[in-house]
């Protein structure tokens, strides 16, 4: 048993390095190292970057343009590209639609959407939620009825509501979970995974303004939506199996270690720079002591993950104690946002939202650093809401791991 | 990287908890916990042919020289049966101190038969007004013409009682709270001028305090170097800290079990109560904290021999108070997920509340090694 990297790793470490010191763009990284908000071209203009060198899809596998890295390989990445505060990956193309485009779609399907999700020409965005369908998913409702005619031929006419879709507002495409059969013995039966153009007649987005004042979610309405059949994956009514397929790979980083380090640094730097008492407020018992727990807290967190890591290295894929990853890596990082709002004090009152549409907006009062800390931790509540709530995560350690 | 055990370790591991399964009963625990002395000295034989009291004794004096990884194996079974027999005092901590000496005389005197389980040797070093620093040192060894006079007082030495020698720790120079100047004495506890006060500690397990008076030694007792004996102190501290966590995470995987088995078995409401969500959720959070007690047990194990002092110490100091809190939860909740049950001295469950909760209260708290971990993250 030992924590060290092998030779090749190290070396595969270095190379990352360099990379990121050559092209990450600096304004990017700053504002990734500064908690300020990021805008769609800014992570675009990366991935465009990450594609050049061929690092587009790191997990991919090499047909598809992917660099095909093993599980070690992509944790040193995110290691590292965090660390250097390179934006985070948005995951809608490259992490979720794409593995199931490759695992169950058509190879004219691989051959459309994948090489464009990879150049970063297409930003695509998930349609799942629905404003009765959270965590209980498979009750959705919006409907794809089977019709032809002679302008698009076989396709689906699309009727409904999704929520809570992310940073749709810039998505060219959106795959949907859609009931083609209402009548279905059970309700996990009758859907199917449609790739549904944004440009299509019929779609509405309307955003949705979180408590942070940002413009992050969507709500997205269909109205007679038409979606050629070529669009569905697999078979139809068979949704469900690639919907918990991709739920499956939406887990891969899960615990995010790396942006939880750099965040822990940033704590730090602010908790140097406010004086309590007099002195800097990193030596005092109290703070010291909330920052010290969540810390170790992470230490612990970054052995469970490369745990979790060795074992998938070994035979397989990500398994249900990804849900302890998940559970712990959000409530640290809503600690860490919530330890650095309370480190500024008085100054994280003084509301400065950033929208990611007007660029930065510089403080106007206190030190700079202080601007985006309330609203980034009014932000971080989803973080345990998201991606199956914690509480679901619970429901599947008692199932899964424990037997009950 | 790499979280596998070598099939020797695994071999080991089975063997210890075969052993304790046929061997270490509830009721043959509750035997050896009722008697006098309340350890087995044919336990301990028992274990000794085992190889285990060899464990960490080099190859040199007769040992296996096996290393933290294999003593963590070693000790989650052990916790898993809540042995009461001296293992982490006189098999772990003892032989590290003799290793981490550098005096060859007393390591080639003492080691072998410590190796074969023989004899057992006690390290007599926490004192009161410490609660896991280990440089506050008050007890005095006074230099005489022929030796040395000992004067001064030992708190809940584990296991005193069952010494066939103490290794005493004493001040020949320095100040209360300096590293410099600690030296450490061989005493059989039987002269005169040793007192003990023996007594059960919350878990059952054996302690005593004990006091020096005028304590005459010759100067042939005192081994390592006058005044040095520190470095050697807090590494084999070190190596002790991780088979004690190693011990919790033992017993935090098997009182999990056992919860989760009696949730499964205990009907109300017409149904087992495992079927609660709301108990369900908190057996999950037991199980997120032993995963991460684990994680924290490897941790401890590799970085508890890593040269450099001040990562060595973090790493330690992160592991056990994840450990302590994370046995403090477990501990709690299983008592209260038994409900009246867990009140009982009857079930395994009161027994691993206890050993938990004293484990958490041994060789430094979690405050203490929060603050020793923020002291050693951002030093002055």
């Amino acid at each position: 048993m030992d924590l060290k990297y092998t030779a090749e790793e190290l070396i595969f470490r270095d190379q990352v390095r360099r990379f990121l010191a050559e092209k990450l763009p600096r304004d990017i990284s700053e504002k990734v190292a500064g908690g300020h908000a990021i805008r769609a071209e800014d992570y675009t203009r990366w991935q465009k970057i990450l594609h050049e060198h061929g690092w587009g899809a790191p997990s991919w596998p090499k047909q598809f343009g992917g660099a095909a890295w093993g599980p070690v390989q992509l944790h040193i990445y995110d290691e590292e590209a965090a660390a250097a505060g390179a934006p985070r990956t948005i995951p809608f193309g490259l992490k979720m639609v794409a593995p199931v485009i490759m695992a169950f779609g058509s190879p004219a399907q691989q051959q459309r959407f994948l090489p464009r999700i990879l150049s970063g020409d297409d930003w695509w965005c998930q349609g799942y939620s629905e404003p009765g369908a959270g965590s209980d998913l498979a009750s959705l409702k919006t409907r794809a009825e089977r019709r032809t005619d002679d302008e698009m031929g076989d396709h689906y006419l699309v009727n409904g509501q999704k929520t809570w879709n992310t940073l749709g507002q810039y998505a060219d495409w959106i795959f949907c979970l859609v009931r083609t059969d209402p009548h279905a013995p059970k309700q996990q039966q009758g859907i199917s995974f449609l790739l549904i153009d944004m440009k299509s007649p019929g779609i509405t987005v309307r955003p949705i303004i979180t408590l942070d004042g940002a413009h992050e979610v969507n709500e997205i309405w269909f109205e007679n939506v038409k979606v050629p059949v070529a669009n569905r994956v697999g078979e139809e009514n068979k949704g469900w199996t690639y919907a918990k397929f991709l739920l499956g790979h939406e887990r891969a980083n899960i615990a995010g270690v790396g942006a939880s380090k750099r965040e822990l640094k940033r704590l730090k730097n602010i908790a140097r720079s406010e004086i309590k008492n007099g002195r800097p407020l990193l030596a005092d018992p109290l703070f010291a002591a909330r920052v010290a727990q969540v810390e170790i807290d992470l230490m612990a967190l970054e052995i469970t993950n490369l745990r979790a890591l060795a074992a998938e290295a070994q035979r397989h894929a990500p398994g249900p104690e990804a849900s302890v990853l998940k559970i712990k890596g959000t409530e640290i990082q809503q600690t860490l946002s919530e330890l650095m709002m309370y480190a500024v004090g008085p100054y994280a009152l003084p509301f400065q939202r950033e929208s990611s549409d007007e660029g930065d907006l510089r403080s106007l009062v206190g030190p700079e650093y202080a601007a985006p800390l309330a609203a980034t931790y009014c932000n971080y509540r989803k973080v345990t809401i998201y991606g199956g709530s914690n509480e679901i995560q619970r429901n599947i350690i008692s199932q899964m791991i424990l037997g009950l | 990287m790499d979280f596998n055990f070598t099939e020797e370790q695994q071999l080991l591991a089975d063997t210890v908890r075969r052993f304790l399964r046929e061997h270490y009963t509830f009721e043959a625990r509750r035997g050896i916990l009722k008697s006098p002395q309340g350890w087995s000295r044919e336990v301990w034989n028992e274990l000794a042919g085992l190889g285990l009291t060899a464990l960490n004794v080099p190859e040199g004096y007769g040992g296996l020289n096996a290393g933290p990884v294999d003593t963590m194996l070693v000790m989650n079974a052990l916790g898993e049966a809540l042995v009461v027999e001296p293992y982490l005092a006189a098999a772990v901590l003892t032989p590290a101190l003799l290793t981490h000496l550098n005096d060859d005389e007393a390591a080639s005197e003492l080691l072998p038969s410590i190796a074969s389980g023989e004899r057992i040797v006690i390290v007599a070093h926490q004192e009161p007004k410490t609660r896991g620093e280990l440089d506050h040192v008050t007890t005095r060894a006074q230099t005489t013409a022929d030796g040395y006079v000992l004067d001064g007082y030992k708190n809940v030495v584990m296991h005193a009682g069952a010494a066939d020698e103490l290794l005493v720790t004493a001040r020949t120079g320095g100040k209360t709270d300096e590293a410099e100047g600690i030296s450490l004495f061989r005493v059989d506890p039987a002269a005169a001028g040793v007192t003990i006060k023996a007594y059960r500690t919350l878990d059952g397990q054996s302690a005593a305090d004990i006091e020096f008076a005028n304590l005459r030694l010759p100067a042939t007792s005192r081994i390592g170097a006058e005044g040095k004996a520190f470095a050697a102190i807090e590494a084999a501290h070190g190596i002790a800290l991780s088979a004690l966590c190693a011990e919790a995470v033992g017993i935090m995987k098997a009182v999990n079990a056992t919860t989760l088995e009696y949730t499964r078995s205990r009907k109300q409401f017409g149904q087992p109560i495992a079927r609660f969500q709301v108990l369900q959720h908190r057996m999950a959070d037991m199980f997120l904290h032993s995963e991460q007690a684990v994680s924290m047990s490897y941790l401890a194990a590799i970085k508890c021999t890593e040269p450099e002092a001040a990562e060595r110490q973090r790493a330690l100091s992160a592991a056990k108070v994840v450990i302590g809190q994370a046995g403090r939860f477990i501990a709690q909740q299983s008592i209260q997920l038994h409900g009246g049950m867990g009140m009982t001295d009857e079930l395994m469950v009161s027994h691993y509340f206890k050993r938990l909760t004293a484990i958490d209260l041994s060789l430094g708290d979690v405050d203490f090694h929060t603050q020793r971990f923020i002291a050693l993250t951002h030093p002055g």
